[in-house]
């Protein structure tokens, strides 16, 4: 159990290292995501699946998904007006 | 040099607050024996939904009232502005046929799990706002499966604007019935039954469905805001 907590945190710590040094906004909405599955499993090796039911859906599918839009209208919009 | 002031001084105040905080993985929880013995007499298996829905009913209500709030703000900062108009990109590539099959196989199934974990909220882990995100990030596969006409077809952005503040009104009428008839807000009043039944724990299942069919609108609403700047809004400037 001790184990597994250590794992998972050490495994949030890297993961969300990776999303701050991640420089695209596009890659860095998929490794996001990733951080949003293992944060998850963190909450789910806690013992709060309830919350962990919450993160995966907000964390691992909605937020990125949300960040990947905005940043494909908001480059198309950069390329019309370059045009 | 700001910017250390600024991370010194909120390092302290955690700190000071950590070193507070009970030992991590003890045994010992004060509020999990209030709140284990409060849902056990108000017969709600899922504690977590029992303090969301019952004894804490009206932070979730503020939660419900913030999510409306966001998602109006969502629908007022990105309406078509005056010098945009909406077009169907129609020469959008087709999915691959294996992401097309997924997708299809497993809309009917995503939808059934959001049911299922809207109407158990008060038996398992999960309630209203899970499921309800569950339903509309399902619906959404069928952007995935690439025909995002028939996205449109089935999702009127209308209805799911109407269906969200029903679902808030839901639970705000079935707050003030307990007031009318309880004499305070959102308290607990219909026959809890037996624990473990899908008819149980009182009123957690009606307040678990309506923040499900609120949940499910508004972020359907929400993602189909994004999804149609992406898509469907273009300058209406054509350059050549």
């Amino acid at each position: 159990m001790t184990l597994l907590v250590l794992v998972s945190v050490t495994l949030v710590g890297l993961t969300g290292t990776m999303v701050a040094l991640t420089a695209d906004p596009q890659r860095q909405a998929i490794v996001l995501a990733v951080f949003g599955l293992v944060l998850t499993i963190l909450f789910m090796v806690l013992q709060a699946p309830d919350v962990a039911l919450s993160q995966l859906l907000i964390g691992g599918v909605v937020v990125p998904l949300m960040v990947m839009l905005t940043v494909r209208t908001v480059q198309r919009r950069h390329r019309e007006i370059g045009r | 040099m700001l910017f250390f002031a600024g991370a010194a001084g909120v390092s302290l105040l955690l700190w000071m607050g950590f070193a507070e905080l009970p030992a991590f993985g003890q045994d010992h929880h004060l509020y999990r024996d209030l709140a284990v013995r409060e849902a056990f007499t108000h017969a709600t298996a899922n504690v977590v939904a029992s303090v969301n829905f019952d004894l804490r009913a009206l932070d979730t209500f503020g939660e419900e009232t913030i999510l409306v709030a966001s998602v109006t703000g969502v629908m007022a900062l990105l309406r078509p502005a005056v010098e945009e108009r909406e077009y169907r990109d129609s020469d959008r590539r087709a999915a691959l046929d294996s992401t097309r099959f997924v997708g299809y196989l497993l809309l009917p199934v995503t939808l059934a799990v959001g049911l299922d974990v809207v109407l158990h909220g008060h038996l398992t882990p999960g309630g209203g706002f899970q499921g309800g995100v569950v339903l509309a990030a399902g619906l959404h596969l069928l952007y995935v499966t690439g025909s995002f006409r028939a996205l449109d077809r089935l999702r009127p952005v209308n209805v799911f604007d109407i269906g969200e503040a029903l679902g808030a009104a839901a639970f705000a009428g079935i707050g003030i019935a307990g007031l009318l008839t309880g004499g305070a807000f959102l308290v607990n009043l219909l026959p809890t039954g037996t624990r473990g039944q899908l008819l149980s724990s009182g009123s957690v299942p009606l307040l678990n469905a309506a923040v499900g069919v609120a949940v499910a609108c508004g972020m359907t609403v929400l993602l189909a805001q994004f999804l149609a700047q992406e898509i469907t809004v273009a300058p209406r400037q054509e350059r050549s």
